[in-house]
């Protein structure tokens, strides 16, 4: 049972990450990768929406015919989406305004389509909010990552207008990486946000393979 | 076993689907009827803030209800004035820039002289990093217009160094200021055109 919700955790971190192994959601990834605090904004709202989709259409599977998943799965995303929307806007109205431009764009997220159909349709619900939840987070730790580099090399600052998001207790994530750094424009711009997404999947994969090849010469050896 | 069976039918397809839009669109239905007080009332209290930033000091009317609208070069513009002792001291109006990535939708307040009391960026698509220094949260470049009129600097220097003019650009973006700067030169322009009926004093004779 335990090796259950580890292999869940670890295949949303890590092993199936929606940027990293899925290859998911990259527009969005491209979009607003521009900065640290940009991207930690937009894997968070993407986290609750994932969490709050997977559990609903868990509840349903049995309900929805093969035939017409789709199109019911995109409606009921499509709503959680812009119950959030108005949720946020008429109640965090502060959080909606850092947030908002993040927040349509969940609705294209594919990630979550495809949540829905290869794990929430097919597990139960506990399972399918913690996959939720790891895929988020899996996907919150690609975006900041993403944007930290893009962030360094393209402005020279690290999580910069982080009160903005998390208010002001967060103002200690602000640094300033290179001082008097003149930016980088490229980084910044899509180009930019292609070429940083190339080199950490390339990374990730020589990490992984290593791995591999280690776990081998140990089975070998045994 | 009866739902497994049900769920092959042609007309269960239709129901389900039926089904799934009835509802949520009930939820949504429901949840606007249910934050639209809200929404309103938070978008009021942020044009309010934003209104007070351009207009520092106090006025005695509700800024929201004493408004005009004028034609103005980009479609008509809604117009807020501030009064002390009856008398309009401020206005406030929205002007919007052509940047680099679409319209900068900017507020400026100014004064019965005709001096900027401060500008704001209202919304804006700007590259972040680079032309999002607009923001007064990013940058203080905006606080530079606070005090100008048209005739301080005189109308040749109103642009960014660039151009010739007086305003700093950003390092890699040029664009962005230059349109702010355009709009908010429009903006004064606008109310030396419409000044009489700006201030309320069409019919008073001077």
């Amino acid at each position: 049972m335990n090796d259950k919700y580890a292999r869940i955790t670890r295949d949303g971190l890590w092993d199936n990450n929606v940027v990293f192994a899925q290859m998911l959601a990259l527009c969005p990834t491209l979009a607003v990768t521009s900065s640290a605090t940009n991207g930690l904004g937009m894997g968070l709202a993407t986290t609750a929406v994932l969490v709050v989709s997977n559990m609903v259409i868990s509840s349903v599977r049995e309900l929805v015919s093969p035939e017409v998943r789709i199109p019911v799965y995109i409606v009921l995303i499509a709503t959680l989406v812009t119950l959030l929307d108005m949720a946020l806007n008429a109640w965090v109205h502060e959080l909606y305004k850092v947030l908002g431009l993040f927040i349509a764009l969940i609705v294209v997220n594919c990630a979550i389509l495809g949540r829905a159909e290869s794990f929430a349709s097919k597990n139960g619900m506990a399972d399918s909010a913690l996959d939720g939840l790891m895929m988020g987070l899996g996907f919150t730790a690609s975006l900041v990552v993403i944007g930290g580099v893009r962030e360094i090399f393209g402005s020279g600052t690290l999580f910069a207008n982080a009160h903005l998001l998390l208010g002001p207790a967060f103002a200690f994530l602000e640094t300033t990486v290179v001082p008097e750094y003149k930016g980088f424009l490229l980084m910044i711009l899509p180009p930019g946000g292609f070429m940083v997404v190339g080199l950490l999947l390339a990374a990730k994969r020589v990490l992984d393979q290593r791995r591999a090849a280690r776990t081998a010469l140990v089975a070998q050896e045994a | 076993m009866r739902l497994e069976e049900l769920r092959t039918k042609l007309g269960y397809q239709g129901l389900l689907l039926g089904g799934a839009a009835l509802l949520t669109s009930a939820a949504l239905a429901f949840a606007s009827r249910a934050t639209e007080a809200d929404i309103k009332a938070a978008e009021a209290a942020d044009l309010k803030q934003s209104l007070s930033q351009v207009l520092p000091g106090e006025y005695e009317n509700d800024l929201l209800k004493d408004t005009v609208t004028l034609p103005g070069k980009e479609g008509n513009v809604l117009v807020y004035r501030g009064r002390r002792a009856g008398r309009v001291e401020a206005v406030v109006y929205r002007v919007t820039g052509h940047g680099y990535a679409g319209k900068i939708l900017c507020v400026m307040g100014v004064s019965r002289e005709g001096k900027i009391l401060g500008v704001r960026v209202v919304s804006h698509k700007e590259t972040p990093g680079l032309g999002d220094k607009i923001e007064p949260a990013k940058a203080d470049w905006i606080h530079a217009f606070e005090g100008k009129y048209l005739g301080n600097p005189p109308l040749e220097k109103w642009a960014v160094k660039k151009d010739g003019g007086i305003f700093d650009q950003f390092a890699g973006a040029t664009i962005t200021p230059r349109g702010v700067v355009n709009a908010v030169k429009g903006g004064l322009e606008f109310f030396d055109g419409n000044k009489a009926k700006l201030l309320d004093e069409a019919g008073e004779v001077k």
